[in-house]
């Protein structure tokens, strides 16, 4: 039993949903009790899809586990066929339903549909949502695809299948139209996409494509990998999110469709790439960020964070512990330890110990960062409504990397800025509890106890009742042994909130390392110098 | 069973008392009990709901009501693994050392609930025992009790009825001269409990309790002295556990709306001996103010008309209020589960022939919105923006449940809920 306060991903149902809803002509019949068709509003409330998942939940209720929830099941895969006429169905069990071991598959046989039939078995309670999803679109493929229907011609052009995009993924929308484009720039046909707008008739025909581009290895990874031997269709491995991954996709999707990947690279003037590089963003340089999502959006954002932006890397992690190896290399190329779990509280609690200067998060960092102070922005699932927006706004290919600049850099404090607060310490507006002026926030006292309002996002407008809840803001006085005199104490206040913690915690390790137990001014300023990057 | 009746201003089995009822069975389209922690956790601040559940009860909570409430809330999930199903870890000994974990973060909580779930329920969990095995043990600074919120026995609102018969045996019993209390019964916003004993102080009723209680300490004694008025349509085993220890059950419609709301205080004012000159002079200036609200609004409401899917019980005296002071049209009127007993005075109410539903088939019952083209459709955030795009115009019931809808100066804001959307949908098209 594990005591949870927040989930980062759902029952691994839900990643079956979210092929399930993604592709065109599948329904999903679901043994499930009333309650769990919750899960329905994650795509029409959060992804704010116009239509309803193709799922039919059975209902059983208490009165009828004495009896026959297998006759239920039946008469409502049965009449889900009839109303939906699915090309292929999917049946399988919650949570609940997998304790009471009906076998849907077993069950949906007897009824000899006319189409396929594709019985999931999703372990609940070891299991979690993006495994669900990749086992899922496994599943269909193994059982709908079918050998190349023709020989290849010399002539042909390249082609490749598009694998990952799903509902209810973060910037999924876009990442494949970025995509799509860019290869089809590139001279590579498509030729299918899947699992997003896929029928299993699309399915049936992956083999005939010559390679596979695997955007979300969470989902799509183990397909291909099954793709690889049984077609021997090679995939891409390199995540096109940030300049420099672009680049390498490029490449490498080049070399799978025999094509010279220099046309393409010499079109490329990257926005995100000068902007980097311009005076402007000298400031940015050395930004302690913490970034922490699953593994492929967290890995790809480091590299970005470090090799595009110039910042320090100070903590990487992931909630996917079927990619914990993928974080933990990346987490020894910045010389820090992976954190990887799906424990809200020991992430709040790394973050507070870190003091980093910029999170680079889920929704749930951005609630963690937003109470200590800390700027942040969303790079990774689980998502919000926020993560779906009206206009485009890809993470992957070359706008993707400008979407990344623009996005990393707005919660930071301006460069100019900065200086004025470093330079003019009392004054009204520019002082050192001041939030960046850009984002018009109010002044935040860090230094007492504050009630921090938290407004329930996404909810339905009368239910915006403001939560208030006394948090100690304050979190970063270490403890430890040495205690600050009164001067040094009014000395630290004067330091800009967004690096006040990170100049305590140093010069509290610089004084317990010296043996001090009194820190003055002259510690401070010490410690400052001893620390100085 | 005793029951206080007051003379309703309309005759006997009219309305729909003896109506037929569709009931349906198949999909249910709505949330489960362990929904009402959302706002029960707010309502009783000291006390904290950890659920005994799947991963998928953890998701349903944290989604349900389209909320992330990031600061650290006063519920968790308390999430079974297969250790625990396996038997390897003993599951009691598995929940106690969660609970001592989380009352070890938590040291200013009271009450605790564990709440059972579907999962829990299945592998037949006893946190009965658990819960008073818990008790002994960290008491008496913690009290543990439980209820289960499970979606295999109860449907959304539900959950707040089990949690709130789950606290009535910790009630104490009242002293036998113990005079005239009143009680009311259901999760009520701040706001209006506070009007309501203004309106029932000026009507020299001093002696009222509210149940939930904002702080779990906070206990109304129950005894034969206790007069029970249902603020809340959905508490039909509460209502029975507060019987059972001598309360009696004032008979009344629930106060949503002018008419509603009058007939509810005036049960309790007649229960009281309270004369008709003060009980008018109490309610004649907030009738008056509600009166004039719901003028507005019927300007947008009067002859559209309204379709119900079943969501929290409170869809019987909606459509009532809708219907009988708005003018509307009810086209079909679904509840989850239909309390003849406590709705009588709400269905007797009703205009005679009103389509009742009981239960879900919800494709059966798309398929008869559809057909009805109602001008506005209240139903689950599931099914309201596909709704929506397919040209409807749609209410999101959940609203209706966390919104301050009852007593006099809340009868606006609910015609509002209601003509919202349909002013929206104009502007949007001009």
């Amino acid at each position: 039993m594990q005591l949870t306060l927040w989930t980062y991903e759902g029952p691994p149902h839900v990643g079956a949903m979210r092929i399930a809803t993604a592709m065109e002509g599948v329904h999903y019949v679901l043994h499930a009790p009333q309650g769990d068709t919750y899960a329905d509003l994650l795509f029409t409330m959060i992804e704010r899809l116009q239509k309803r998942p193709p799922v039919t939940y059975t209902t059983f209720q208490a009165r009828d586990l004495g009896g026959d929830t297998a006759e239920l099941f039946k008469t409502a895969a049965r009449q889900a066929f009839e109303r939906f006429a699915p090309q292929a169905m999917l049946v399988g069990s919650s949570c609940t339903a997998e304790l009471i071991q009906d076998d849907p598959g077993g069950l949906c046989k007897a009824l000899n549909l006319p189409v396929p039939v594709v019985a999931l078995e999703l372990p609940s309670y070891q299991r979690k949502e993006n495994w669900g999803a990749s086992e899922t679109f496994y599943q269909l493929v193994r059982h709908l695809s079918q050998p190349r229907s023709q020989a290849p011609q010399a002539e042909r052009v390249p082609s490749c299948n598009i694998l990952g995009p799903s509902a209810l993924g973060f910037r999924h929308r876009d990442d494949l139209a970025e995509i799509r484009k860019l290869l089809t720039d590139m001279g590579i046909a498509i030729n299918v996409v899947a699992p997003q707008s896929a029928t299993p008739a699309d399915l049936a025909r992956l083999a005939d494509a010559d390679f596979n581009v695997v955007l979300y290895p969470e989902i799509a990874r183990l397909s291909a990998q099954w793709l690889e031997r049984s077609y021997g269709q090679p995939y891409s491995k390199t995540i096109p999110i940030g300049v420099g991954a672009t680049r390498a996709f490029v490449r490498e999707v080049a070399g799978l469709a025999g094509l010279d990947p220099e046309a393409a690279l010499a079109k490329v003037h990257s926005r995100a790439q000068w902007y980097a590089r311009s005076v402007d963003s000298t400031y940015l340089t050395g930004k302690r960020v913490f970034v922490f999502g699953d593994a492929t959006h967290a890995v790809a954002a480091a590299k970005v964070a470090a090799e595009e932006m110039g910042f320090a890397v100070v903590g990487i992690g992931t909630y996917s512990r079927e990619f914990a190896r993928e974080v933990r290399d990346a987490a020894k190329l910045y010389g820090v330890e992976a954190l990887i779990s799906d424990d809200y509280l020991e992430i709040e609690s790394r973050i507070t110990e870190l003091q980093p200067e910029l999170v680079l998060g889920t929704q749930m960092e951005r609630h963690i960062s937003k109470r200590l102070g800390v700027p942040c922005a969303v790079i990774s699932a689980p998502v919000h409504v926020q993560d779906f927006p009206a206009r485009y706004a890809p993470q992957m290919g070359f706008e993707g990397a400008n979407v990344l600049f623009d996005t990393w850099v707005h919660p930071l404090m301006m460069g100019l800025e900065e200086h004025l607060i470093g330079m003019f310490r009392g004054d009204s507006e520019f002082h050192e509890d001041a939030a960046p002026s850009h984002l018009g926030g109010a002044a935040r006292m860090q230094s007492a106890p504050e009630p921090v309002v938290v407004a329930i996002e996404g909810a339905p407008q009368a239910a915006q009742e403001a939560v208030t809840l006394t948090v100690a803001a304050d979190k970063t006085n270490t403890g430890g042994a040495c205690t600050w005199d009164a001067g040094a104490e009014k000395e630290l206040k004067k330091i800009p909130f967004f690096v006040r913690g990170k100049a305590r915690r140093n010069t509290e390790r610089y004084a317990s390392e010296h043996g001090l137990s009194v820190i003055t001014v002259e510690t401070l300023y010490d410690a400052k110098a001893y620390f100085a990057r | 069973m005793s029951t206080v009746d007051f003379p309703i201003p309309v005759k006997a089995a009219s309305g729909c008392s003896d109506a037929p009822v569709l009931r349906e069975r198949g999909q249910h389209e709505v949330f489960c009990g362990l929904t009402g922690i959302i706002w029960l956790h707010r309502k009783i601040q000291d006390a904290f709901f950890l659920v005994v559940g799947s991963r998928t009860c953890a998701h349903l909570i944290q989604s349900a009501a389209g909320v992330m409430i990031f600061a650290e809330p006063r519920f968790a999930t308390a999430i079974i693994d297969e250790r625990d199903l396996a038997g390897l870890a003993d599951a009691n000994t598995e929940l106690d050392r969660v609970v001592g974990q989380l009352l070890a973060r938590r040291p200013e909580i009271k009450l605790l609930f564990l709440v059972g779930s579907c999962p829990s329920e299945v592998i037949k969990l006893d946190l009965s025992r658990a819960a008073s095995r818990l008790s002994a043990q960290h008491s008496p600074s913690v009290r543990v009790l439980n209820y289960s919120g499970s979606g295999i026995e109860t449907t959304f609102t539900q959950g707040e009825d089990a949690c709130l018969a789950s606290m009535v045996p910790e009630l104490p019993v009242q002293a036998a001269d113990a005079q005239q209390e009143l009680m009311v019964v259901g999760t009520l916003a701040d706001v209006v409990e506070d009007q309501f004993i203004r309106l029932f102080a000026q009507m020299g009723m001093e002696r009222v309790r509210f149940f939930p209680p904002r702080r779990a300490a906070d206990q109304a004694p129950v005894g034969p002295n206790t007069r029970l008025l249902l603020a809340q349509p959905f508490l039909a085993d509460t209502a029975r556990a507060l019987q059972a220890r001598g309360a009696q059950l004032l008979s009344a419609p629930f106060p949503l709306g002018v008419e509603g709301t009058t007939a509810w205080l005036q049960a309790a004012a007649t229960a009281f001996g309270v004369t008709a000159q003060r009980f008018e002079a109490a309610v004649s200036a907030p009738t008056a103010r509600a009166t004039a609200a719901l003028a507005r609004a019927r300007l947008h409401l009067e002859g559209k008309s309204i379709f119900f899917f079943p969501d929290s019980q409170l869809e019987i005296p909606l459509a009532r209020f809708l219907s009988r002071e708005l003018g509307m049209r009810l086209l079909e009127v679904g509840t989850p589960y239909l309390h003849r007993q406590h709705m009588a005075q709400e269905l007797a109410l009703l205009p005679e022939g009103t389509f009742l539903s009981e239960g879900q088939h919800v494709e059966n019952q798309l398929d008869r919105c559809r057909a009805a083209h109602p001008d506005l459709v209240v139903c689950g955030l599931g099914l309201a923006n596909p709704l929506e795009s397919e040209g409807m115009t749609t209410k999101w019931a959940i609203e209706l449940v966390f919104t301050p809808i009852q007593g006099f100066d809340q009868a606006g804001d609910l015609a509002e809920l209601f003509t919202r959307p349909l002013v929206r949908r104009m502007r949007l098209a001009a």
